[in-house]
This record gives structure tokens, sequence and C-alpha cells, in this order.
């Protein structure tokens, strides 16, 4: 559990990491929470010539809604969330999320950008932001670009991110009304990646039926796996049960998880199904349906 | 219980705070990895990502040429001492350090020492080994088959891959009852490999003294004593001499069995330090504890159940065949290779029993480890508990009104045991009805019944076990052929306080506290005034250590006789003081007085007092007194556990609504602890019921070896348990107490199992194996037709 060595910079601005990441270029690594990339170098599963730590910059942890969004900066902490009433009041499907990420300790460190960043499938936030229709915010060389979350998880640990980019911050669409969302892991103890989990979000018409629908899966495929064929079912439909039921199926085939200690890819495909139905039913009871 | 004492002395039955907690609690304690020593050198070891492989070459070049690294160690630099193999407490020999093979995957390489552990880890990246993977054995069915790749080719004449056979009871008269029986029952059961995951990793500090020839060694064991004298034993012949070495076992973080063995790191530190001549820390990380310490369990059970129509259980018969991995290096210092196993006639009255077990080598680390058990008990009672259900739904009859038809009946203690135990005392039948009320047992059967006609899974399980603990009486123990005894000495200091020491060695059992509460108890003198000192064997009395939930049997036992032979000296002390006869007076908490004249009396630290400054002439100044306590038997707790499941059926998932432990340990030194081991002994109970294995795949390669898949459960898992007691005091015992450390791990895993079980009876399922994970149910529920 000791890491090869590493060169270890602090930059006190961004212009200033960012500048470090220009110049290192693949054989340096941000170092934001350190929750994922510590173990991996202490595992030596990992090397880095350069950590460039983004822990002295300032500015890069808030949460406010400002013109229509939801904007999270990049190093904020999971446990910021968790506590943030604006969360805890408007944007429960993130409060299900956050509060099923590792531990209290580990969120205490962590950081939603890392969060991101890092690409594992395994991670909670990606399937809710696929849901929400986030937007990550970049900062690199050239200054900020806008990535839209579908298009930011390429394939196992590896994002839209370029090596001297940062997360700077996340978007979220504020709720439109009569809209509610939910994330429900299932996981074999506290701290660990979900055998399976489900994140969904689905606004409703006047008339009761879906006007607009997410679902998304974790850890059931190289990324979080963003059910479109399920989502294009559910919208128009009156949200009973056996739609709820067929769209989680639908959900569950469009997967391909791996076989590991948490169980066969049969199981894992079902626990699938079975999550998606749950969280539909959350968010549908969120949203104000039955 | 009566309590005699008043809380300021707090003797027996006082919940009295731990005394090493204040120092817990502030970051205080005092661990091995917290030992500074001047010019301390770090190892770290290089470990085998093969199973089974020939070691062609290591080549250590680049390693040492890497700035502080001072040295590598290899097997070859050890066979120069003849230290390359060392013995095991089964009599079966373990590599220290490979010279021609490793045969399991993790097993020590060489070592690098360095002068700081980030450049011994850089050092252990830059060693060079050439395998030659060789075919691996992991069944350990396989491993007995005809032409199986034999494992310990370094063993002369060595043809397979069978350690021993071992059989007990009546065979003849087993297999009569089998075939006049009305109803038999047949159930095969597995035990997985599991690890005691201790919160404080293994590890050392070896620092010998070229000058005086003297080597002190810090190290996380439970048994300090017993491993000066094998260190003298086994490394006699490069000069280490037993007045030379100094084990001292600091402050343990949790030992449970798995600080028992001597690993191969501690004896290449060992090795180096004498070498090298500079003190040599090592501190194993947390994959290698999991991955190459000794691990317990892994028994593979076929038990047969024989009874009457009526539920009366005529004869019981299991056959074992034991996965001890590499080597025979169990921490069982019984006389028998399987322990203990002979307890699984469990609480029943038997009349004919047989069992026998077959050890087989695999290529896994060596096995055996006594976790949080005493020798095979968990396997036996899990067996026993699994096949009384069996019974009982076969035959259609409530669990509880089968366990009550069938319990040794208290009359009939003292017990003699159709496989040749004497239990000492024990009220069964008691404990489960109060278990039952407790937990209101008829309602609960009621709510199921209405569940299960909604499609809901609910099940309610029981295990009223009876453990065997207290090693032991020296007929049946030995280490090393040293028996199993254990110590105390006793100072009293002037001012009636005093200092006692232990040959035991407390990972968190609290004995700074239960002793001094003990010698509370027969002198009167304060507990919170009375210093226990344990786990330096330079200062400390010789023990066997602690482990098999003995301290308490022997040590504590020690601690009263010791205590008692003090009081008759202050007896005498007082006598002359008050001019009377010694028959004369009379024994009350903390003082003497004159029979009849009560206002005339000399307290305890008068007397001690006195023994400094007044004692009567003739008599040696002091007031102190030795004790080694050789139990006549060993003590056997018991209680019934009553468990309530929910299983979710869209995932598997099952989930301990309430569990209710009824125990009996005897006479009860300090509730508060007692409560504490129990709830303790439960979440280690269920971990394995639930949620922990280490398995191995085809190739040896070992499954669930870091944390992130060896699930070992937090507070998040773990249900509120409900805990409440009866008291058999045991006969034998000096205060009529038992062990109860590892009673609740030993009963816990059956209760839920048959809980679950009970869950599905009606669907047809007769039994699960453990752990119960949620996918293992899930396949149990799609295959009935009841998944979500």
């Amino acid at each position: 559990m000791i890491p090869a060595a590493f060169d270890y910079h602090a930059p006190k601005s961004l212009a200033e990491a960012v500048g470090l990441l220009s110049q290192y270029g693949d054989g340096a690594k941000v170092l934001s929470g350190g929750q994922s990339l510590l173990p991996l170098l202490k595992l030596r599963l990992g090397q880095a010539a350069h950590l460039v730590d983004i822990g002295r910059i300032p500015g890069l942890e808030y949460i406010k809604e400002e013109g229509g969004m939801l904007r999270i900066g990049g190093r904020t902490r999971e446990s910021a969330l968790e506590h943030s009433d604006l969360i805890r009041s408007r944007y429960p499907i993130l409060l299900d999320t956050v509060l099923v990420i590792a531990d209290p300790l580990v969120r205490n460190m962590a950081t939603v950008g890392g969060n991101l960043a890092h690409g594992d499938p395994g991670n909670d936030h990606p399937a809710t932001m696929l849901v929400l229709g986030a937007q990550v915010v970049a900062t690199g060389p050239k200054g900020e670009r806008v990535i839209p979350v579908d298009k930011f998880f390429l394939g196992l640990f590896s994002t839209a991110l370029k090596p001297d980019e940062i997360v700077t911050e996340i978007r979220i669409p504020m709720p439109a009304a009569r809209s509610g969302g939910a994330y429900v892991k299932f996981e074999r103890k506290v701290g660990d990646y979900a055998t399976a989990a489900a994140a969904a979000s689905i606004t409703l018409a006047a008339n009761g039926t879906i006007a607009q629908a997410g679902l998304a899966l974790t850890n059931m495929g190289p990324t979080s796996v963003r059910a479109t064929a399920a989502e294009q079912q559910l919208v128009g439909k009156k949200p009973d049960a056996a739609v709820l039921e067929s769209a989680a199926r639908a959900a569950a085939q469009a997967t391909s998880p791996n076989a590991d200690r948490r169980g066969a890819t049969d199981y894992k495909k079902e626990m699938g199904r079975v999550l998606a139905v749950r969280a539909l039913k959350k968010a549908l009871a969120r949203a104000g349906g039955n | 219980m009566k309590i005699d004492t008043t809380p300021e002395v707090s003797g027996m039955g006082h919940s009295m705070k731990r005394k090493e907690d204040p120092r817990f609690i502030r970051g205080k304690g005092n661990y091995v990895d917290d030992i500074q020593l001047p010019g301390m050198l770090y190892m770290d070891i290089v470990r085998s990502p093969f199973a089974h492989a020939k070691i062609k070459s290591i080549n250590t070049e680049k390693a040492l040429k890497i700035p502080g690294v001072l040295a590598v160690i290899t097997g070859e630099t050890l066979a120069k001492y003849n230290l390359h193999w060392m013995p095991t407490l089964m009599s079966d020999t373990q590599m220290v350090l490979p010279v021609e093979k490793v045969v399991y995957q993790s097993q020590e390489v060489a070592a690098v020492i360095a002068t700081s552990r980030y450049i011994a880890a850089d050092g252990v990246d830059a060693v060079e080994v050439d395998y030659e993977p060789l075919p691996v054995v992991v069944d350990p069915f396989k491993a007995l088959e005809p032409g199986a790749t034999v494992i310990r080719t370094d063993k002369k004449d060595k043809k397979d891959n069978h350690i021993f056979h071992w059989e007990v009871g009546d065979r003849a008269a087993t297999e009569k009852a089998f075939a006049e029986a009305e109803v038999v029952v047949k159930q095969d059961c597995y035990i997985p490999r599991i690890h005691v995951a201790s919160i404080e990793t293994c590890g050392c500090i070896a620092d010998f003294d070229r000058v005086n020839g003297k080597l002190t060694v810090y190290m996380t064991t439970q048994a300090p004593h017993a491993i000066r004298t094998v260190f003298a034993l086994v490394a006699g012949h490069v000069g280490l001499s037993e007045e030379r070495i100094r084990i001292i076992s600091p402050d343990i973080g949790g030992g449970f069995g798995g600080k028992v063995p001597v690993y191969p790191g501690y004896v290449i530190a060992t090795a180096a330090s004498v070498v090298i001549g500079k003190p040599i820390k090592w501190i194993e990380d947390r994959m290698e504890n999991l991955q190459a310490d000794s691990f317990a369990r892994d028994y593979w059970m076929k038990a047969e159940l024989a009874a009457k129509k009526d539920g009366t259980i005529t004869a019981l018969r299991i056959k074992t065949l034991a996965d001890h991995g590499c080597a025979d290096a169990a921490a069982n210092p019984s006389k028998f290779p399987a322990g203990l196993f002979s307890i699984c006639t469990g609480s029943y009255d038997i009349k004919h029993a047989f069992a026998e077990v077959d050890g087989a080598y695999t290529n896994k680390p060596p096995g055996g480890v006594a976790y949080r058990c005493s020798f095979r008990v968990t396997e036996a009672v899990h067996m026993i508990e699994r096949v009384t259900d069996i019974l009982a739904q076969q035959l259609k009859m409530d669990p509880a009104e089968l366990r009550l038809k069938n319990f040794i009946p208290k009359e009939k203690f003292p017990y003699q045991s159709a496989l040749g135990w004497e239990y000492d005392s024990g009220d069964y039948a008691r404990a489960l009805k109060l278990a039952m009320e407790r937990i209101g047992y008829p309602a609960l059967r009621k709510e199921q019944a209405e569940k299960r006609a909604r499609g809901e899974l609910m099940g309610i399980g029981i295990s009223s076990f009876t453990e065997i603990v207290g090693a032991g009486p020296s007929k049946h123990f030995d280490i090393l052929g040293i028996k199993m005894f254990d110590s105390a000495e006793i100072r009293i200091h002037p001012t009636g306080k005093a200092i006692a020491r232990f040959g035991t060695k407390s990972q968190g059992q609290g004995h700074e506290t239960t002793y001094a509460q003990i010698i509370a108890e027969e002198l009167g003198i304060p507990a919170s005034a009375v210093q226990i000192e344990e786990g330096d064997t330079d200062t400390a009395p010789y023990g066997l250590g602690t482990y098999a939930s003995r301290s308490t049997p022997t040590a504590g036992a020690a601690g009263a006789m010791a205590a008692r032979k003090i009081r008759e000296k202050a007896k005498k002390i007082a006598a002359h003081l008050l001019e009377v006869s010694p028959e004369d007076l009379v024994w009350e908490t903390g003082k003497f007085s004159v029979r009849g004249a009560p206002q005339r009396s000399k307290t305890i630290q008068e007397i001690a007092f006195a023994a400094y400054t007044n004692h009567p002439q003739g008599m040696e100044a002091g007031l102190e007194a030795v004790c080694y306590y050789d139990p006549p038997n060993l003590t056997f707790p018991f209680g019934s556990y009553i468990c309530v499941v929910d299983i979710d059926r869209g995932t598997g998932q099952v989930k301990i609504r309430r569990f209710m432990a009824v125990d009996d340990c005897g006479n009860i030194i300090n509730p508060m602890i007692v409560d504490g081991q129990i709830h303790g002994g439960l979440s280690m109970g269920m971990a394995p019921a639930l949620m922990e294995e280490i398995s191995y795949d085809e190739n040896g390669n070992v499954q669930g070896g870091s944390f992130m898949d060896y699930l070992v459960p937090t507070a998040m898992e773990t249900p509120s348990w409900e805990t409440d007691k009866t008291v058999t005091p045991s006969p034998h015992h000096p205060f009529g107490a038992k062990g109860v450390g590892e009673s609740a791990t030993v009963g816990a895993p059956p209760a839920i199992v048959n809980a679950v079980v009970d869950a599905l009876s009606h669907l047809g399922v007769t039994h699960v194996e453990i752990p119960m994970t949620p996918e293992r149910v899930w396949r149990i529920l799609k295959e009935k037709g009841v998944a979500e």
C-alpha cells in the first residue's frame, strides 16, 4: 500500500494548474478528493509521475441556482451536497445519490468533479447526471468548454476530458413542474460499488401521462448506461405498473455487465430491472403521480 | 447473580467501565506499529503471484541498487542457518522462505530490508523472480484422488495429499442405531474459508542486541510465552537461548485466533535482525493479511441424524473433509487433529455418535485458525443445528419443540457425551424458553403464517448451541508438550494496592478490568487499585496465552487461587495484629474480624501494611502469591439464539429484523464486558452467514483478497442485537465462571441459516449454504418461481 514515487504540485490558480497539466501531459494526474486516485497509486495499479493538487485553487466549491441551472463547483465535496439545504429541498435524486456514495469519511474528501472525471462505471453520479441532462464544464488552456454529459463518458475510465482539462463546474437544469427523480442502489455492503443501481426521472404532463423520462443504470457496462429505448417507451404513456415494468425490462436488456464477486451477468441484469422499477416508482411518486 | 461488593470495590458482577478504554479512546494505545526504535530498518515482502510454481531464479540486483535498500533475504539466505522451514503446532512443517517452489498465492518469496518503508516497497517491486508454473490443486476432494499432483514434494516418501484421518465414537453401535432408525435425515454442508480480518494486521519489530546477545521481539501475538519457547527450540542452533529472548506483546488490535500462529514474516525479520544487528520492523498491509495469513474453517461435512417418529434423536454420524491448505498449521493445542469437533452432538442427549475427519493439502495458505472458535466448534455446532432443523422439517415438528424434546436434561449434568466429553453444567431448556418468551415466539409464528399467505418471505430460526472452551486440562491439551495451564502472580503493596501479572494476553477482552475485579472480589481491594500487566515475557509468569475463550477459565481461575493464598497469609497477620487465633477470624469483603466481636477487625489495607512493617516472627515479610492453574475440565457455556429474517423477493437480500441471544456463561465478572463480547461475537457470526468468504479460482487465485471483496460487515449491515442471560455456574471453576468470548460467533450462524431456510421451507427448501449472499438466495427464489 505504498505508491511509487511521484512529484507533487500544489498550484494556487486554475491557470497555473492548467499550465502544469499542459506541461506534463499524460504524465500528470489531477488530484481532487483523491478517493479513487490515491488507492490506485497505493496499490500500484496506476502510476503518475506528477500529481497536480487542485485543493488550493479558490472558487471551485459551491452549490447554487443561477440562470435556470443548478451549478455545482467541480471540487465540491460530496458531504457538502449531502448537507446542502438546496439539494435536500429541491434535488432529492442528488441526495439519494450522494448518500450511497461510499461512506461519510470518503464523502468528506471525495468531489463531484472527481466522481465524473474518473470515468468509473461503478461511480454513482454518472447515471444521475445522465437522467438530469447535466452539462460538464471543463477548463483548459483555451478556457472553458461545456460538454453535455451524454457525450462525456467514452468508455471504461475514459471521458471526453483532455489531459490538460479540469472539471470546474457541473450544470443541471432546474427541475420542471410535476417532475421527480430518484436513485436506487443495491450494494453488498455500505461503501461498495453497486451490484446494480438505477437513476430515474419523470416529468408528468397535465393529463397524467409521462411528458419526459430519464432512466440510466450504474455498473452495468463499460460506462453508465442511459436506457434511451426505455425512455422512449415511457414518454406519452400513463405510468401504470405494467408500463414501468416494461421500460425497466428494456433498460436491463440493453446492458452488458461483467460477472464479478457481486454476481453473474444474468443476476446483475435482473437486478438492473428490479432496481429500475423501484427507481421509476420512486421518481413517479416524487413527481406527484402514483 | 448475587453481588457481594460495593461499587467502590467493584468485584464480581459490577459493570465497571474498562480501565483500558481511556487510552484507546484518546489514541494513546501502544501497538507494535507505534513503537519506534533508534536505527530501526524496515522489511517488506516479495510475494508469489502463482499458487504453485517452481522458482527458477531470484534476481536481486536491481533492488540492491536502489539507494537505501540494504539487503534482500531469500530462502537461500535462510537455508545457510537452516531457518528456511519451521515446524507448525500440529507437528507439520511450513516454509519460511522457499528455495525450490511456492505452494500458495501470496506466499513469501523474498524480503527486502531498507532504511524506510517506502524504499522497501520500491525494493520489492524491483526484485525479479522467474517462476515456472506447476499444476494447481484447489479442490480438496480432487487433491485426494489417485494421480493428483503432490504438493508436499519436500516430504520424502509423501506420494499423496492426505494429512490425517481421525475418528471418534463407536462406529458399530452408531451403524446399528441407524439401521434401526424410524427416520433418517442427511445433509451435506460446507463451511467456507474465512479470515479473522482483525483491525490491526500482523507485524513485529525484531531487535537483536549484538553486544549482550539479547533478542527482543515486539510482536502481534496472542501467546507471547509460547512464542518465546518456540523461538528457543527452533533457533537454538543459531545461538538463541531462552533467557535471552524477550517477547513483548503490546496493545493488540484484535486477534480472534489469527495471532496465534508464527508467520514467516516474524521469523524472517528476526533472522534479518540477528544478521544485520539492527532493529527491523515488519508490518503487513491489509491485502497481505487477508491473502497470506492463516485462514479458518474450510470444512466439508456430511451429516446424518437418526430418530424415532416422535422426534427422539437416536444417533449422529458425520464425515468431514478438512482443507488445510499447504500445511497443517492449525492453531490447535488439543491432542486431536480436528480440535474439539467432537462436541458435534451439541446440546442433545444422543446415545450413539460417530465422527471422522480427513485432512488434505491444497495450494492455499495454511488453514486451521480457530477464528473466535474453540477449535472446530463453529463447524460442529453449524452441522448439528442444521440437521436438527432438517429433522424437524421432515417430521413437521416445530424446531423449538424438537429441541426441547432432545435437550440433555439439567438433572443429567455432569453429562457424559457419546463422543467422550464431560459437560460440566447446563440448563438448556431454560435458555431456549427465555429466548422464546423475550422474542414473542408464538406471535412471530402467527405473523409468518399471515405473511406467507400474502407471498412475503419471513423466517424464524433457532440455534441452541453448546460451546466447549477453556483449554485446558493437561490430559487433552499441550503446545510442544507444554501443558495448557495458565498463571497469575499478585503482589500487594504496603499501602494496600496491588499489581498482578498474568500469562495470558488481552486483545480487546478487557483483562485489565476483569482480572482486577476477580482480585477485588477475593481480597476486597478496589479493582481500580489493582494494576494488571500481561504480554512481556521478562516480567509476566509463564502462560499459554489468550484464545479459545480460555483466559477466565484458566488465568482468571489462577488469579482467584493466588488471591486466596494471599488471604490465607493475611489471616495469619490479622490474627497476630488482633492477638487472636486465626480460627477465630471471619472474612467479609476487605477485612477480617473476630468472631462474635465484629468491632475488632483489620482491613486488608492494614494487614498489607503490617506485612511489611509488623509481621509475625518467623513469617517472611511481604504479601504476594503465584498460581499456575491446570483446570480439571473444560467449561461448557451455552445459549439459545432466535433470529427473524425478511427476504427481499426482488434482490434476494436477507435482512435480519430481530436477533435475540440468550447466553449462559456461568457467573459473570463484568456484565457490560460480557454484553460487549456477545455483541461483537454476533456480528462476527453474522458475517460468514451472510457476507464473508475467501474462495479460489481453478488456478488458485484468491478471490476476496481485499476489503473490496472480503465483506466485513459495518454498523450499517449489523442489526440491533438483543441479549439476555441465564446463570448456571460451572461446578469446577473457582468462581463458577465459563468462557464467553466465542459463544456468539459459534451460535449465531446456524440461527441465521435456520431462519432463511424457515422462510423458504414451504417452497421445499431444506438447506442453504453460507454465505447466503443475495445472489445465492435469489437463485433459489428464481428456481422456486417466487422471485419478483
